[in-house]
């Protein structure tokens, strides 16, 4: 990570000047999670709230990431600049990554203790005889250990159906986004531009599968988030995924416009980076939910 | 004054925004550092009186002052605002004044980042403290938010969710920004191993933020569709687990007592060297230790809910990882006593602030081994006992390393010398208090008395009104430091560029107060000596 071999003067160092970027992003957040909570506590207010709060988070993102791209462009950027902005996001992602372990961790813990606990298994015996004593540990649990106010459910989503396709479409969207890194590297704007396309697209494509899925889920096989612990992991973990999935589609949209544009350089292309590591991040967790949350 | 302190290079980043808007647009690292010490500094009185009202009604039995429920809440937002809103913000605003000096820097690596990180957290801390007013009255299930007890909240429940995501993102940027400055941004010849403690110890603690506090958004996230969307993560009836929710927090909560501690060994790492007059002593098995105890404080977080029922296999895991962790903390405390041996000390301010920490924090450490041991904690869960030891662990622990390192480094960054007298009746005022403050917890969570009540049987009156005066006396006493800090800043001698005779490493090469962008010129390689603290 740290490349010690390299050093640069800090009479080159670059300190950016000040900027009101941040302070609205605070505001704008606050404003957001003040709508969401009074939304969620069910006052009228609440939804003009937020969308105040989310229209200036819209208006920071261009604002912000626009002043930074004027300044990369600019070439006010060094060498050194550019290792800060690849440790950041490295360690953003890393970060990303131990957000998702908690969800996972959750999947585990109920598969592997909770369930089976409830079930009698080990010290659970008590618990089983005393409080649900029809209830049997099972996966996927289509029978709560008491069905009042859950949601029961007939079927769940298949590993071989839509979801198998949709491995197929990220897994090739991982392969196109590096075809058009190669085309960046090359000095080719065409196979750059085409390959950013068509990895756009299967984003896309994959966030509208997946949204056709949950419809299925919610209408046809009654599983919902309310489905007891199933339910729950399987909406949370997939959700949250899809939310990455549509943000990284969103950041390679906007990589792809600035192409258009005539951004980048072969040697100098973070953005493009940044974007291309979190496409990939989205698609290994992506792995992980396949076998998990769907085939195992 | 050497060669690098006497260039000036303010100016070579066009005009800065004077009055509010410096504050607020900011991207420098002593003004962010700053910013984050006030800040922490106000959360600390606000935190403090909140603990003055919990001691208020426990100065006798029954109930006086208070109803319950919002004696609970003063529990639960006391403990959420020291620990997210003054001890943590102090660490990242140390961190943002010293370790760009420490290392040789002009600055943060990602300054922008730097601005935000700080300026989330007035507007979660607002979220926050907004809840006191709301139907339902603020969060009252503690601070570690246990379903389904939390899930009861009022209003306010939405509000602390949204405000932990929000202070989390702060402490997820701030880590990130020092672990990026820290790889990236050291001076030619500032190799790993000639880092000051102080930047060992905060890399490590960056990178436990980075990997426990996202566990804790996603904790509390759960709580949020528990609660709002049906899910039942944390509903046994559904075929989750409550008890999975104390796994899934604890997994954040036990690095996150090292978040709030490695920094604190850092400080006293610099100071105690420095007024020995002697290189630290075991200067690379302390960075070892350091990262042991980030390690093991992975695999240790059962200890916390050891009644809660779990697996046999599992008490004996969790006993035996977290009693190791006795091991690289002993190989600390050893070598600061090592460190002190056969040296010329004097006992300025700092020095004792340091010399306070090693005796309490050590006396939190050996209760915290007692706790460790299952079939014991089994008697000490929930009552004062745990009080008693991690208030010695973060107030005798980390408050007395952050009031040691502020004055220690007050001269560097006001260039003036703190009133000397006042800040020895600060300590001597503080450590005095503090014991009659938290020792006699200790007797009354042996007796049996549990924590989080407002009323308690008699025969803990006794005790318990000790410690209220204790109580009392500790907070009267962190006004002084308030009246010594603004009599610094507003004058006082000139403090000399090295300060302290027997200060070392490049912060002391700046000038007292040091230029607006630290290192302007990288330092001279050969003045990184490296390795004596």
């Amino acid at each position: 990570m740290s490349k010690s071999n390299i050093t640069y003067s800090n009479a080159d160092y670059y300190v950016p000047d000040s900027s009101r970027w941040p302070l609205i992003a605070s505001v704008s957040i606050f404003t957001m999670f003040v709508g969401g909570a009074t939304l969620l506590n069910g006052a009228n207010i609440g939804p003009y709230v937020l969308s105040v709060g989310f229209i200036l988070f819209v208006y920071m993102l261009f604002g912000w990431f626009g002043d930074v791209i004027a300044e990369s462009e600019a070439g006010t950027y060094n060498g050194q600049v550019d290792v800060s902005f690849r440790m950041g996001m490295a360690w953003f992602i890393f970060s990303e990554v131990m957000f998702f372990a908690a969800f996972f961790g959750a999947l585990y813990y109920a598969r592997m203790y909770s369930i089976p606990w409830l079930g009698g298994a080990g010290s659970g015996g008590a618990t089983n005889e005393f409080l649900w004593p029809e209830f049997a540990s099972a996966w996927p649990l289509f029978n709560t250990p008491d069905s009042y106010g859950f949601t029961q459910f007939k079927e769940v989503i298949g590993a071989w159906g839509v979801p198998f396709w949709n491995t197929l479409i990220l897994l090739t969207s991982g392969v196109t986004c590096t075809w058009a890194h190669w085309g960046l590297k090359i000095g080719s704007r065409k196979h750059l531009i085409a390959g950013l396309s068509v990895t756009v697209i299967l984003g896309i494509i994959f966030v509208a599968m997946q949204a056709e899925e949950y419809r299925h889920a919610y209408h046809a096989l009654g599983l919902t988030l309310n489905s007891g612990i199933y339910g729950a992991t399987f909406f949370l973990l997939t959700g949250f995924h899809g939310f990455h999935v549509t943000m990284g589609t969103i950041m390679l949209a906007t990589i792809l416009a600035r192409c258009v544009k005539g951004h980048f350089t072969h040697e100098n292309h973070f953005g493009f980076e940044a974007c291309a590591w979190y496409w990939h991040f989205v698609d290994v967790v992506w792995i992980g939910l396949f076998i998990f949350v769907y085939w195992v | 004054m050497s060669e690098v302190a006497t260039h000036h290079h303010d100016d070579h980043h066009g005009a800065h925004p004077t009055g509010i808007m410096r504050w607020l647009t900011t991207t420098n690292h002593k003004d962010i550092g700053t910013l984050y010490l006030l800040f922490s500094l106000m959360m600390f009185f606000i935190g403090g009186t909140m603990a003055m009202i919990i001691r208020l009604e426990l100065f006798q039995p029954g109930l006086q002052f208070v109803d319950p429920q919002f004696y609970n809440s003063m529990v639960t937002m006391h403990a959420l605002i020291m620990i997210f809103g003054a001890v943590m913000p102090a660490w990242t605003g140390f961190a943002n004044w010293m370790i760009p000096m420490m290392i040789g820097a002009p600055d943060m690596a990602l300054p922008r980042l730097n601005n935000w990180s700080f300026w989330i957290l007035p507007f979660a801390f607002t979220m926050l403290l907004s809840t006191l007013f709301m139907p339902g009255g603020a969060p009252a299930g503690g601070w570690t938010m246990y379903p389904p007890l939390v899930l009861q909240t009022g209003d306010a429940f939405p509000f602390l969710i949204f405000a932990v995501h929000f202070m989390g993102a702060s402490s997820i940027a701030g880590a990130i920004n020092v672990v990026a400055t820290v790889f990236n941004m050291r001076a030619p010849g500032m190799t790993l191993m000639k880092l000051p403690l102080f930047v060992w110890t905060w890399i490590i603690t960056g990178f436990l933020l980075i990997a426990s506090i996202p566990v804790l958004a996603g904790a509390v996230t759960m709580l949020l569709t528990d609660k709002f969307f049906g899910t039942a993560f944390f509903s046994a009836a559904g075929g989750g687990d409550p008890v999975m929710f104390q796994h899934i927090f604890w997994f954040f909560g036990h690095p996150e007592v090292y978040i709030l501690i490695l920094p604190a060994f850092g400080i006293v790492s610099a100071i105690i060297p420095t007024f020995a007059r002697k290189p630290l002593f075991g200067y690379s098995s302390m960075v070892y230790a350091t990262g042991a105890i980030a390690f093991l404080s992975f695999i240790v977080w059962a200890h916390h809910m050891f009644t809660v029922g779990m697996p046999l296999a599992g008490e004996l895991f969790f006993m035996y990882t977290t009693v190791l962790i006795a091991v690289p903390t002993g190989v600390k405390v050893f070598n600061w006593v090592a460190t002190m041996w056969q040296s010329s000390m004097t006992f300025e301010t700092p020095m004792l602030f340091a010399l306070g920490f090693v005796i309490l924090f050590t006396i939190g450490g050996f209760s915290g081994l007692m706790l460790g041991v299952t079939p014991v904690d089994f008697q000490y869960h929930d009552t004062y006992f745990v009080v008693a030891h991690f208030h010695y662990v973060l107030v005798t622990g980390a408050v007395f390393a952050l009031m040691a390192g502020a004055y220690f480094w007050m001269p560097k960054w006001t260039g003036h010398m703190y009133d000397e007298t006042l800040a020895k009746w600060h300590f001597w005022l503080s450590v005095i208090s503090v014991n009659v403050l938290f020792f006699p917890q200790h007797f009354l969570g042996l007796a049996g008395m549990p924590r989080r009540i407002p009323d308690y049987a008699v025969q803990f009156a006794d005790f318990n009104m000790v410690s209220s005066i204790g109580g009392l006396g500790y907070g009267i006493s962190q006004i002084l430091f308030v009246i010594i800090v603004v009599k610094c800043v507003r004058g006082g001698e000139k403090a000399t560029d090295e300060v302290w005779e027997g200060a070392q490493g490049l912060e002391w090469t700046l000038s007292s107060p040091p230029p607006y962008h630290s290192f302007t010129e990288a330092p001279d390689p050969e003045s990184i000596t490296g390795g004596h603290r």
